[in-house]
């Protein structure tokens, strides 16, 4: 859940009233927000670097506030005024507006060598624009945010905007090899090709995550403008020439990125929360993107789609009666402008380009009921009338001719520890260790386990499969074989397994096996199957789990006997 | 002399003392150690009410083995005094002609008993030297109990069969028993807390109808554990560092491929009222082999299964096991960990009914003041975070999350329109911790284990309040 952190008092400015810290947490509550911490930047670097660095730094109070995922356009401070106000009931929701130029549109042409590397691109312009400090580091904090979250940390989508007036289109988003790209990036006061660059950033702290997208890749995707300037060198870093500042008036977004749907609701996302700073509130410039088939297409979509869905299915999906008038009230309080049309039952809501999460009927009914307020519905008991019954493992019993011996370890991939490569194929292992993690209880030290393990099976749809195994071992001062044994005979008078050879009766035969003590292993077999072995631990093993004393262990599956 | 003939001698001299007697002086007029006496009275004191003992400390003035000498010889210097020739030494020069040996006078005192003669300074003085010692002795005043009686009888321990069979017990004095010492402990096996846990949550599921689904595949294909689930492939909990991949077997051998098809659909072109995501679903990318992320793979084979049955009839499926992620390890957080899911399906199923359900499945647990969060999970719509007031922490603390099966998930299935899917889950571990008063995790799952913990451990009642924790007893 991506976390958004706002200045108290500038939020409380925005939301025109101020809120107590408990007040604030109930509005989140309610929303489906979560105000996680209240802290400050002195806060922050004296927790992670001490008070010393944290002198001098902003005691400002910042509210960190937990958004959910699919809410893109709640992760900024402009976005969140307006959700909450919006659910307030203290504003309309803006409508948002694309408008053509009073001069030539802005052109970005896609080349075809991006398609094998960045294919999609897509642009806009915002005209006349009003940043201040704190709207600047916003704009800046908005872009991360995106990138973190819906961009895939700029796998799927990466973001550039520019000062419009530093440069002039015609714009060329194409790819070339790294040698053949030099320009000076961001914060750098020389030119370097991208070959360079890419050995620069591996130390880069922030940068570094990203260069693994394109780094192996023949092409790398570029952006340049009429006169041979060099915009950005997506998803890696954009130019110095064209970086925005806090006096910039005239800003050029671009997205470029492999997922094109997600590239225009990151545009609409950016443009229709910063369009508010503008000379004409909430209206945003076009421009054209020239694809590789020659077909133009022109940004932002800033979409606005109708859906109809019935008061009686939201009534029926919630668990509320509430009128279909009412119903089209508490969602234009979610942002989704609606009004009661046709029979009087239908409702026509309007998705705006905000909100891409809502792709279907469900989607609304859950604003519906976020609006109603979830702790307001009644609760009831469903009349599903069922007979509830245990889970039972019979299917194990025709598989038991397949040898588990002569089956593999699964094996993961991208393992955490050294411990965890493979999923187990034993318990043993796992009682000894614990054994040897609690050498200061008191002998005789008696455990067990019954637990899945896992082994390789090409009989089954994913090629593995579990067995329900019990293990026990016995570690004091002498072996104890005689008490693991007891522990069998007794496990079988439970199963209802006599003892002997007969057809349905269990019996042990000497058998070896690299973890027993040669004589001292038995195989046990029940209804005429192997099922496992018993015995007394080599000392190597033992010595292998950093343990002194004998120990006898059983290990078997239990599935047949389920 | 033996025990019982002290005690016995002590009982009649008590019998004719007047009021009572003093253990010390009864050994004196005996001619016996102290301490034999002292044995004695504490037998009798043990039969009951024979006796009344009460203990008294006196202090008295004796002389150490050096001040016996001197009491006897007389002190080092007049010795030496008388010790020197009247003929004399060329120095009769010791400038004195007589003396007196007032050092033997006043130890002499003391040896008779009239210490208190000697002034403080005085005594004090002599205690310097290492000729005198302050002694405390314990005695005891010995007076008659209610049960006064001169005849007694040795005190049986235990009941015994020949006692039962003899009717002898009737006439024998018992022992009394220490009721402040601790039992012994019956042999027994322990059940870990997590087991004490999981079967509680199962005795409510079944208590409430909940049928139990098979979850014994802890190796899933990406398409049981995410696609089935509408949950878009490249959504950040397919990532490598939140799940773990296999590399043997790498690849599910197996998909149902109509099915298949039907939800690459859904993903890539919507359907079934939804505008979808949009992207390019790829079949390779759903067969990947993991380590399940989540038991909601297990329940969406299980509505999978009922789907294929018809006509349709409603369901209340449960699940307890074992589910990875691969999360950076901490004090409350394992790579492996326990999920408690519930599932109604039904016609007709309501927010409404998912928090009746919850209420109920909660008030079982003892969680009685609940509240509703929206929330946002891939798969349900709408979804709930469950909280609950804790009581310790004087806030609302997250106890499940749940939500309504979105229908992008359920249609493909093939399950009637109408039918709804509510469902909910939580983890093991961490009402097992709160249960128990365990911080962390790994003293409560996996090999390193607490096993005097695990000894220790009362059995679970989750509808009961765990019991305080010990406080500091005063020092």
């Amino acid at each position: 859940m991506p976390t958004v952190s706002v200045k108290r008092d500038l939020l409380f400015q925005a939301l025109g009233r101020t809120y107590t810290d408990e007040e604030f947490d109930e509005l989140c509550f309610e929303f489906g927000l979560e105000l996680d911490e209240i802290t400050s930047e002195k806060e922050i670097i004296s927790k992670e670097q001490g008070n010393v660095k944290a002198a001098g730094a902003s005691d400002v109070v910042l509210y960190k506030i937990d958004v959910p995922a699919n809410r893109y356009d709640l992760l900024c401070l402009e976005g969140l005024v307006r959700g909450l106000q919006v659910f307030k009931e203290r504003i309309k929701a803006p409508v948002y507006k694309r408008v053509m130029p009073d001069g030539k549109i802005q052109k970005l042409i896609i080349t075809e060598e991006t398609a094998k590397i960045r294919p999609f691109a897509v642009a806009a312009v915002l005209r006349n624009i009003k940043f201040t400090k704190d709207r600047y580091d916003s704009f800046i904090e908005l872009q991360e945010k995106l990138h973190q979250n819906i961009c895939r940390k700029r796998a799927l989508v990466a973001i550039g905007t520019h000062d419009l007036d530093t440069l002039s289109g015609p714009f060329t988003y194409t790819a070339k090899r790294p040698s053949d790209i030099k320009f000076k990036p961001l914060n750098k006061t020389k030119e370097y090709t991208a070959c360079e660059l890419m050995n620069i950033y591996k130390t880069d702290n922030h940068l570094k995550h990203y260069l693994h997208i394109i780094e192996n890749k023949p092409l790398y995707p570029v952006i340049y403008d009429s006169n041979g300037v060099v915009l950005s060198m997506p998803p890696i870093i954009n130019g110095d020439h064209s970086r925005i500042t806090v006096n910039t008036r005239n800003i050029f977004i671009e997205c470029t990125g492999t997922d094109f749907t997600k590239a225009k609701i990151v545009l609409d996302i950016i443009v229709t929360m910063f369009s508010e700073y503008c000379e004409n509130q909430f209206t945003v410039e076009a421009a054209e993107v020239v694809f590789p088939n020659g077909k133009s297409h022109t940004f932002p979509e800033l979409a606005y789609r109708k859906e109809m869905v019935r008061a009686d299915l939201i009534n029926k999906k919630v668990g509320i009666r509430e009128t279909p008038e009412n119903l089209a009230k508490l969602l234009t309080r979610m942002y989704l402008k609606s009004e009661v049309i046709g029979d009087g039952n239908q409702i026509e809501i309007e998705i705006p380009p905000t909100r891409a999460d809502i792709i279907h009927a469900c989607d609304i009914v859950e604003d519906a009921a976020i609006a109603y307020g979830y702790n307001n519905i009644q609760m009831t008991l469903p009349k599903t009338y069922t007979i509830a019954n245990q889970c039972s493992q019979e299917d194990i019993a025709d598989k038991l001719g397949v040898d588990i011996s002569a089956t593999k370890a699964v094996h993961i991939s991208n393992p955490k520890t050294a411990e965890f490569q493979v999923a187990r194929t034993t318990l043993l292992p796992g009682l000894l260790k614990t054994i040897a993690a609690n050498r200061k209880m008191p002998l005789p030290l008696k455990l067990f386990e019954i637990s899945d393990i896992v082994i390789k099976d090409s009989n089954t749809d994913v090629g593995a499969k579990n067995y329900r195994h019990l293990c026990a071992v016995y570690y004091n001062k002498n072996p104890g074989f005689e008490i693991i044994h007891g522990l069998l005979d007794r496990i079988m008078q439970l199963l209802d397994v006599p003892p002997g050879e007969d057809k349905g009766g269990y019996v042990i035969k000497a058998s070896e096996g690299p973890a027993f003590f040669p004589g001292r292993c038995a195989e046990i077999f029940a209804r005429g199957q192997s099922v496992g072995k018993l015995g007394v631990l080599h000392p190597d093993v033992i010595t292998k789990f950093e343990l002194t004393m004998p120990c006898s262990s059983l290990e078997i599956n239990v599935g047949p006997f389920l | 002399m033996a025990d019982g003939q002290v005690a016995e001698l002590l009982l009649r001299r008590l019998e004719a003392s007047d009021g009572g007697l003093d253990s010390a002086e009864l050994a004196a007029e005996l001619g016996m150690e102290h301490q034999a006496v002292v044995g004695a009275v504490k037998s009798l004191q043990a039969l009951g009410e024979v006796i009344e003992a009460e203990l008294r400390s006196t202090k008295h003035w004796e002389l150490t083995a050096e001040g016996e000498e001197i009491a006897r010889e007389g002190s080092h210097e007049a010795r030496v005094f008388r010790s020197i020739p009247p003929e004399g030494l060329a120095q009769s020069e010791l400038m004195v002609d007589s003396m007196e040996d007032e050092v033997q006078r006043r130890l002499q005192l003391v040896r008779g008993g009239q210490a208190e003669k000697l002034g403080e300074k005085e005594r004090s003085e002599l205690r310097k030297r290492k000729l005198l010692a302050e002694v405390t002795l314990k005695t005891y005043w010995v007076s008659k109990g209610s049960a006064f009686s001169t005849s007694i009888s040795k005190q049986e321990t235990e009941l015994s069969p020949e006692m039962i069979s003899s009717g002898s017990w009737r006439d024998r004095p018992f022992k009394p028993y220490n009721f402040l010492a601790h039992g012994v402990l019956p042999d027994s096996g322990h059940l870990h807390p997590l087991l004490k846990v999981r079967s509680q949550f199962r005795q409510i599921f079944l208590e409430m109808g909940f049928t139990e689904m098979p979850t014994d595949n802890f190796i899933e294909s990406s398409f049981w554990n995410f696609d089935a689930l509408f949950q878009p492939q490249q959504h950040p909990a397919r990532d490598q560092h939140d799940t773990f991949f296999l590399r043997d077997p790498a690849e599910a051998l197996q998909l149902p491929m109509d099915y298949v098809q039907r939800v690459k659909r859904t993903h890539s072109q919507g359907g079934y009222g939804s505008q979808g995501y949009k992207y390019n679903w790829k079949l390779d990318e759903a067969r990947k082999n993991l380590l399940r992320t989540h038991t909601t793979s297990a329940s969406a084979r299980a509505l999978y299964r009922l789907a294929q049955k018809k006509p349709f009839t409603p369901v209340k499926y449960f699940s307890i096991d074992r589910v990875f992620r691969n999360e950076t390890l901490d004090a409350t957080h394992l790579a492996e960990f326990h999920q408690i899911e519930g599932v109604v399906a039904d016609h007709g199923l309501t927010l409404g009914h998912l928090m009746g359900v919850l209420r109920e499945f909660f008030t079982k647990l003892g969680i009685t003041q609940l509240r509703f969060k929206p929330a946002y999970n891939p798969y349900t719509e709408p979804s709930m975070e469950v909280f609950s007031y804790h009581q310790g922490l004087k806030k609302w603390v997250e106890v499940g999350n749940s939500g309504v099966f979105r229908p992008e998930m359920l249609l493909p299935m093939g399950l009637p329109e109408n039918v709804s899917v509510i469902a909910w889950g939580l983890s093991l571990e961490r009402p097992t911790m709160i249960k128990y008063g365990i911080n962390n995790i790994r003293e409560l799952v996996g090999h390193k284990v607490n096993l005097q913990m695990v000894y220790d451990s009362p059995l679970c009642r989750l509808d009961a309040e765990p019991r305080p924790p010990p406080t500091q007893e005063a020092a």
